[in-house]
């Protein structure tokens, strides 16, 4: 059984190529419909997220031409013309297709090396196609596999440990300090994309509360209604302060709008309560002498990013050992994957020899007139158990010994030695 | 018999503090599974190493400072697997199950012609023995992790965060892990103290005689019935409650140690 990987990504596509040949959820469907009405692919897989477009199938019979045809399907589904797309696709088959999706699973292959998004992804495309009936058991067994690998290289490497972004690491930040953020407050202090970046962080995180302040009150409100927040009025700083565990700013100012008497102010009124901050303004927006107060953690936009180049070396430094558990699961899958096959050609040479028994009594008993009906069907059943006898060996060690398996790597070979020709062999005179 | 449970509870603490020590590194599920079942193998050999201890001695292990020794590092181990149960965090164990192996390898250090044989004193006296080093174990506890709480502040106020940071538990937890230990000192420690005033009057009829060890022992419970006090309020919250944490233990070292060998009349191992 052939498996087989038509796809692009961030690498080999630009982003207004990789627009137009993403799928939404209806036009995943309807491509994995028309994939196999078509006899293109048995078993299909659509991957689609902002970074990649990719169909996973197991073809209807083991062809190098189905990868062209899934090609021009492609281009046809999506309006784009094959010269174009013929650019920026790549093509995968068998180890390499599987190889390239556990590695996509790891998170190996994403724009952000390690990145936790993609597993959930990936999980989400499989429960998809598995409920539309679009997969079977070959790439439930991988898809199965890849999340496993997703799985153990973020749990057993430091891939996907390390923040990648400085809003990551600021939140990561606050989860040393605070431990589960989900009985915390933050204030963010600014309406813009670096506020929201952070905002979306927390809310992953389970913030209890979330409160907004920005000098433009409807842009204020507007975020904190998108996430659920509520609005501080600008300025209000006595007040506003004594109640977040930390407070975000991102604020286009000259000088700081926070100093430090205005929190040493705030720390005495909430008792020194620990209190972290993350100040990702340029200029800085909160007074660097702040640091200095008892139970008050400072960050800026340098040390945050001190912290993510840090992070980097380490997930960089952590590749082999990531590539290591892919190359082991791919192992697993491909030995599954043989000893699939080679039950499956132990059957189909069963069959064979059977049908090739049953014409060679045939043609044979026509000369033995002397033989009783009873002495026929004795010989017939004495050749039956003597097929069995040589078959049930060699069948029972292919299910067992897993190193015979690996050994045998080429099922097609054994196919065409054993079963080739069958039809050409009935066909002569 | 003693001998080998001597070798199965080293080999059991000694693997596991190897399987801490590679959890806290690697973050590996099964690594730092593995490493609580065997400090409870360890805890279980151990007992039975206190147990063959008190037959071959005929009286209790920690009629000695070298027993106390082996019952403190035991204690000090079955404490800190509650806390990790409890608090369902396993990254203190790294520095958390070296005091049990030291202990432990310390109290087996004991020439044997040291060890004479007391007269039992009874379950109250057992009681008593028992609760106070159990209180001791804990407070040795928060100690370990009120220093792990100052090192990590400290880390994350510098801004240099090593790998190891980002496998401590959070600073929070440290603080609540902390006060879980101190309670259970000083709950032990109180009601340890009140048997031991028990015993002492059905041994000589009255609850009370001076020893500088009953002013300490109740120094050791104020203190850290303060600390508890100050950590609750939010003035102290933080790196201000452990320095004082570490402070106390301190004074815990003192009593066990100084208090015991010179100046108490009924504290002393020698």
């Amino acid at each position: 059984m052939e498996i087989v990987l038509v796809g692009l990504n961030h690498r080999t596509a630009p982003v207004e190529v990789r627009e137009r040949v993403s799928y939404t959820a209806e036009q995943a469907r309807r491509a994995a419909a028309e994939l196999r009405s078509r006899g293109i692919l048995e078993e299909t897989l659509v991957l689609s997220t902002c970074n990649r477009s990719e169909v996973y199938g197991v073809p209807p019979e083991s062809s190098h031409e189905c990868a062209a045809g899934l090609s021009s399907f492609l281009s046809e589904f999506h309006e784009v013309r094959p010269d174009i797309l013929g650019r920026s696709l790549y093509h995968h088959y068998d180890r390499h297709a599987v190889r390239h999706l556990f590695r996509v699973s790891a998170g190996l292959d994403s724009m952000l090396l390690g990145e936790a998004e993609i597993l959930g992804q990936v999980r989400e495309a499989y429960r998809f196609a598995h409920e539309q009936g679009a997969t079977g058991p070959v790439l439930n067994r991988m898809f199965q596999a890849a999340l496993e690998v997703g799985k153990r290289v973020r749990s057993e490497t430091e891939l996907g440990t390390r923040p990648m972004s400085v809003a990551s690491a600021g939140v990561k930040l606050a989860e040393r300090i605070f431990g589960k953020l989900s009985e915390r407050k933050a204030l963010v202090l600014g309406a813009g994309t670096i506020s929201e970046q952070v905002i979306m962080l927390l809310r992953d995180r389970g913030i209890a509360q979330l409160l907004v302040m920005n000098r433009s009150r409807e842009r204020a409100e507007k975020l904190a209604t998108e996430f659920r927040g509520m609005v501080v009025p600008w300025g209000e700083w006595d007040a506003a302060l004594q109640t977040p565990d930390m407070i975000i700013s991102s604020v286009a100012a000259e000088d700081p709008i926070l100093e430090r008497d205005t929190l040493e102010r705030a720390m005495s009124a909430r008792g020194n309560r620990a209190l972290f901050l993350m100040d990702l303004g340029l200029p800085r927006n909160i007074d660097p002498a702040a640091a200095e107060l008892y139970n008050v953690y400072l960050y800026n936009l340098d040390d945050l990013g001190g912290i993510v180049k840090q992070s980097r070396a380490v997930r960089e430094s952590e590749i082999p050992r990531a590539e290591t558990i892919v190359e082991e699961h791919v192992g697993k899958f491909l030995s599954w994957q043989a000893s699939v096959e080679l039950v499956g050609l132990v059957e189909e040479l069963r069959a064979r020899l059977q049908d090739e028994r049953n014409t060679f009594v045939r043609d044979r008993m026509e000369s033995m007139k002397h033989l009783s009906a009873d002495d026929r069907v004795r010989m017939e059943a004495l050749m039956g158990e003597l097929l069995e006898k040589l078959l049930l060996e060699p069948a029972e060690r292919l299910r067992g010994e897993k190193e015979l398996r690996r050994k045998i790597q080429n099922v097609e070979a054994l196919r065409d030695l054993f079963l080739s020709n069958r039809h050409a062999d009935r066909e002569k005179p | 018999m003693d001998h080998l449970y001597f070798i199965l509870t080293l080999v059991a603490y000694a693997a596991s503090l190897a399987c801490y020590t590679g959890f806290l590194n690697t973050g590996k599920v099964l690594v730092g599974r593995c490493a609580s079942v065997l400090l409870l193998l360890g805890l279980v050999a151990h007992y039975f190493a206190l147990l063959e201890r008190s037959r071959g001695l005929h009286t209790v292990p920690y009629h000695d400072l070298y027993g106390s020794m082996s019952l403190f590092g035991w204690l000090v181990a079955l404490t800190y697997l509650g806390l990790e149960f409890y608090h369902q965090q396993r990254s203190v164990g790294a520095f958390a199950v070296p005091f049990v192996l030291a202990f432990f390898v310390a109290s087996h250090l004991a020439p044997p012609d040291r060890l004479t044989p007391t007269v039992a004193h009874g379950v109250v006296f057992a009681l008593h023995v028992t609760l106070s080093i159990l209180a001791y174990a804990a407070f040795a506890l928060s100690f370990v992790l009120s220093l792990i709480y100052l090192g990590e502040e400290r880390l994350l106020r510098s801004r240099k965060l090593t790998s190891v940071v980002w496998r401590l538990p959070s600073l929070e937890l440290l603080e609540r892990m902390s006060h879980s230990s101190v309670l259970v000192g000083v709950i032990s420690i109180a009601i340890g103290t009140v048997l031991g005033f028990i015993w002492v009057d059905r041994l000589t009829g009255q609850y009370w005689f001076y020893d500088p060890k009953y002013v300490i022992t109740l120094l050791v419970l104020f203190l850290y019935l303060l600390y508890f006090q100050l950590a609750r309020t939010t003035a102290w919250r933080g790196a201000r409650a452990s320095r004082l944490c570490v402070f106390n233990f301190f004074v815990v070292v003192l009593s066990f140690t100084v208090v015991n060998l010179y100046f108490s009349h009924s504290h002393r191992y020698f």
